[in-house]
């Protein structure tokens, strides 16, 4: 059978009501659920965001206890990480993976289904132990950081066992991922897509799988740990019993480093698609990103220890992770090379999409740049564990990942919902968040300059000033994201203008060849792939 | 100088018109705290170094950009070229020559000086005096081990203020009870310790922040060269009190210090005498309340009422409900009844107090309270906080208690 077959044959398959999302197996419902998934809880980690920034307005606890401040901030942190950034470019992935390379699903749709359904339990069991708080039981949710740091987190509450519960099943749920890209990849690809002819986007992510499959498992043995340690008296993290806190850091952070990149690498991948559309220029070095896409996941994981350089490691592990680390700025720089180099000479115009990529140039430099300083293992003792750190790492990861992420939701909204969305809204929302982040970060370099610590919920008078002035900016922040929400709700309801299938002038790819939104099948079985 | 300026500039398109006049008010902001040991100096001068750099790296790509960003544009009729890829040789070079240049600032530039810091804060060798620093939650124990001295520093700053109750005083947060007095211009060799979690000793003057590890030693050093007094906090989360274990350090030149230092020999060995004596009960509550505020209202909070469902109230009669192996553990000491807290044996509150619950928050205060402030401590609170059981206890029976449990 060799003829297409167009979307209304197939309609029947479809199920109709609740269970078309609960047994779900086609790549854009579920792509559709991670989506929405991501959006919910990066509007909760938000939330949680702004909570924090109200009891930093002033010195002196005004709104909450110190054990509810640790409380938020952990949880801010795992919620960013792990159930909003991660679900959302699993989404990107999901939803755009098999139409760029011309698959009719992604290969292995049930283990997909598995995928996105454990993670609303995961992040329940994040929030639960406040719901049980409120009837009287335990103490609350993890307050021990993202870091979760041994002994501390043996010591912890319940709330540290939910946590634990939700890592398990946010690593099996991203292994389930990983694996469906890997196999889609490598098996789906259209007739005539050589692997270097694979879009950047989906080359970027099968790195991204690839780290994610190496990685996790470390953290899962950790938590393991942690779990007997608290609970059947071993003794992994305790000196005592012959065993060592730092361990959990090696762990962690095995995993943990990578994590950067695991978020950012998809970003990275979707960044040359959307210059090279609004740029009308085809996008520059493919190869030499792919390549720097390869090394950079490499080096990722040989660099861990860099989050450790006041754990008291020998110095010849100081030096050996400052030197691996400062490495990975050549791969990065190659992206930036050549994200400039394709809009250099291009013929640009400035759509809500371009904005935020350009963003992304900008905000992530400044992450990358303040990285290279963190690099060095005694600035460090400086930077380290201040606020320093918690502005570059937020230049890092919302000036990369989310400025990508949102980039793209603005760039495939045409494509996914049929509708154009409001043009001026989206304006109105790059130049807030443009504004409002500045405004929110910037002063955290100097107050970690300054030698003000992160993770406290009070702090000394002479930090007064730049945290209000950075709490103002978090909540101009918080309120531009708003805008975003509006115009995703609209565009999804229909309002705005029809989208063609093309609907970027300057746009190339696979994806638009077909119609906007594309068909509930594509590609099916036109080249007997199924 | 001048890219300092740059980057203020910079900072100030990003629309900071609002942090600008903060920032002048200051010194230069770019600067961390003066420093004043070789190793902050050194890390000072590498901090500027690559600040200067990255602010060049970053003002030129963003030149690059933003020229394209004008002149590459639909709007002026810019039609685009087609390349994918460097073609000619010279443009391969011109390609290349970025990243050469990278990784020569990454590993010369940087590399050098770098390395040569991370050798000179790794010698803690040939130091002329060691000192001790034990954390725990939350609090910093300091001991002068050749001189048998040992003291615990805690914030000092009063709760009101932490709530607002009254405004802030100037080191707000920054101030302890007894400081750590260090001589100036002698190596110290710090040997960092900690009895719970991890905790991090960081003095931004002195430009170091040591992990204080449980289980483990770890080394650091300081070499003041100017007298004065130097402010720092933990710097790894360590429970709620985190923000609480400031760490106040007082430089002075040697002969001052040694005076101290024998001043504090005299203090010591009067204190050790005063303990074996008997106290009158007006002493003990007076005392009690002290030692009890600098070490036991972080989690049991200022009135005893501690925190529903993580800290007891220390009161009899009060309702505690937390998880079952915490509350087991109370009521194997007699101190849980009913889903109420009750005033459980002397020995047993005793023994609570000097090693802990194990499995549980409570620490051991066994080796950072005497025998009489813990005879005051529970005198106290057993005839505090509601409780009235008359109970008064003097520092020879906790001496007895210590002596023959564990
Ligand atoms: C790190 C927090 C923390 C600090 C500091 C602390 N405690 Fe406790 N304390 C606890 C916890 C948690 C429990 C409950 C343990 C359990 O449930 O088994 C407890 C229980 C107790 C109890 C028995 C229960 C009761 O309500 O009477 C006493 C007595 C007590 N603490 C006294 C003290 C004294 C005295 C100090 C200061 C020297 C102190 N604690 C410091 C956390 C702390
Ligand atoms: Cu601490």
């Amino acid at each position: 059978m060799s003829a297409v077959i167009t979307s209304d044959e197939h309609s029947h398959d479809r199920p109709r009501g609740i269970t078309r999302w609960l047994y779900a197996t086609n790549h854009k419902d579920i792509g559709l659920m991670y989506l929405l998934f991501g959006l919910t809880m990066f509007l909760v980690g938000g939330l949680l965001a702004m909570l924090i920034r109200m009891e930093l307005f002033q010195p002196g606890m005004h709104i909450m206890q110190p054990e509810l401040y640790n409380q938020i901030i952990t949880v801010h942190g795992l919620v960013m990480v792990f159930a909003a950034l991660m679900p959302v470019t699993a989404g990107l992935a999901n939803y755009m993976i098999p139409i760029m390379i011309g698959a009719p699903d992604m290969a292995l749709p049930r283990l997909n289904n598995w995928g996105f359904w454990l993670l609303p339990p995961a992040a329940i069991l994040l929030v639960m132990p406040w719901v049980l708080e409120l009837f009287g039981i335990g103490g609350g949710t993890i307050d021990t950081g993202w870091t979760m740091y041994a002994p501390l987190s043996v010591q912890s509450g319940m709330g540290m066992d939910f946590a634990l519960f939700a890592v398990f099943l946010l690593g099996v749920s991203s292994t389930m991922a990983s694996i469906n890209i890997i196999v889609t990849i490598f098996n789906m690809r259209a007739p005539g897509m050589t692997m270097l002819r694979v879009p950047l986007f989906a080359w970027s992510w099968l790195i991204t799988a690839l780290l994610l499959i190496a990685v996790f498992p470390a953290l899962i043995a950790g938590a393991v740990m942690l779990l007997t340690d608290r609970h059947f008296g071993t003794h992994f993290f305790n000196a005592a019993g012959g065993g060592d806190p730092i361990l959990w850091e090696h762990l962690f952070w095995f995993f943990g480093h990578p994590e950067v990149y695991i978020l950012l690498l998809p970003t990275a991948g979707i960044l040359p698609h959307i210059f090279s559309t609004f740029a009308r220029k085809p996008i520059f070095g493919y190869k030499a990103q792919v390549y720097s896409f390869c090394v950079t996941g490499f080096l990722s994981i040989i660099v861990w220890a860099h989050h450790m350089f006041t754990s008291g490691m020998p110095a010849s592990a100081n030096i050996y992770f400052m030197f691996s680390t400062m490495a990975i700025s050549v791969p990065v720089a190659v992206m930036f090379f050549c994200w400039i180099a394709t809009i250099w000479r291009g013929s640009m115009t400035f759509e809500t999409p371009m904005l935020f990529a350009l963003g992304y140039v900008v905000l992530f430099g400044i992450g990358g740049l303040t990285g290279l300083v963190l690099s060095d293992a005694v600035a460090d003792q400086q930077y380290h564990n201040s606020y320093f750190l918690v502005a570059h790492f937020h230049f890092a990861l919302f000036g990369g990942p989310v400025m990508g992420v949102i980039a793209a939701a603005y760039y495939y909204l045409p494509k996914i919902t049929g509708r154009m969305y409001s043009e001026r809204l989206g304006k109105w929302h790059f130049w807030l968040t443009i504004i409002g982040f500045n405004v929110t970060f910037l002063p955290q370099f100097f107050l970690g300059i300054a030698g003000m610590p992160r993770r406290i919920p009070d702090y000394a008078l002479q930090f007064s000033n730049l945290n209000m002035l950075s709490s103002i900016g978090a909540f101009v922040l918080g309120a531009s994201q708003l805008l975003f929400v509006i115009n995703v709700i609209k565009t999804s309801i229909g309002h705005g203008a029809k989208a063609d299938a093309q609907v970027w002038d300057g746009a190339s790819g696979l994806e638009f060849t077909l119609s906007s939104p594309p068909p509930y099948h594509s590609f099916a079985k036109a080249d007997g792939n199924r | 100088m001048i890219s300092k300026r740059k980057l203020l500039g910079l900072a100030a398109t990003f629309g900071l018109a609002g942090l600008i006049p903060s920032l002048a008010m200051a010194k230069n902001p770019f600067d961390f705290q003066t420093p004043v040991t070789p190793i902050a100096k050194e890390t000072l001068y590498i901090h500027n170094l690559f600040l200067i750099i990255i602010a060049v790296i970053f003002t030129l790509c963003l030149g690059i950009l933003f020229y394209s960003l004008v002149m590459h544009r639909k709007s002026r009729g810019h039609k685009s070229a087609l390349f994918t890829k460097p073609t000619t040789t010279k443009q391969w070079i011109f390609t290349i020559i970025p990243f050469l240049a990278l990784a020569f600032i990454d590993y010369v530039v940087l590399g050098i000086p770098a390395f040569h810091s991370i050798l000179a804060l790794a010698d803690t060798s040939h130091a002329d005096m060691v000192v001790k620093v034990t954390a725990s939650q939350w609090k910093w124990q300091y001991e002068y081990p050749k001189d048998g001295i040992k003291f615990t520093s805690t914030l000092s700053t009063p709760q009101s203020q932490i709530s607002g109750k009254q405004p802030p005083d100037k080191h707000f947060l920054l101030e302890v009870d007894h400081p750590l007095v260090l001589p100036t211009n002698k190596k110290i060799r710090i040997v960092l310790a900690s009895n719970d979690v991890i905790h991090a000793f960081w003095v931004p003057a002195f430009g170091i922040k040591q992990d204080a590890v449980p289980g483990y030693l770890r080394n650091t050093w300081v070499d003041i060269k100017k007298p004065g007094v130097y402010r720092g906090q933990c710097a790894e989360l360590c429970g709620v009190g985190h923000a609480f274990m400031p760490i106040v350090v007082i430089a002075k030149p040697e002969a001052e210090f040694t005076a101290w230092l024998a001043q504090q020999k005299i203090k010591q060995a009067r204190a050790a005498t005063a303990e074996n004596k008997n106290f009158s009960k007006r002493e003990l509550l007076a005392r009690g309340k002290s030692v009890f505020k600098a070490n036991c209202a972080a989690c049991h909070q200022l009135n005893g009422m501690g925190i529903p469902g993580t800290f007891p109230p220390l009161a009899e009669g009060k309702a505690f409900s937390a998880s079952p192996q915490m509350l087991e553990q109370l009521r194997k000491r007699g101190f849980y009844k009913n889903g109420k807290i009750v005033m459980g044996p002397v020995k047993d509150h005793v023994d609570i107090v000097l090693h802990g619950i194990h499995g549980t928050a409570m620490p051991a205060f066994v080796s950072q309270l005497s025998d009489a402030d813990i005879a005051a401590l529970v005198t106290y609170e057993r005839n505090d906080f509601g409780n009235h059981t008359g109970d008064v206890l003097q520092p020879s029976q906790v001496k007895s208690i210590r002596s023959t449990k564990k």
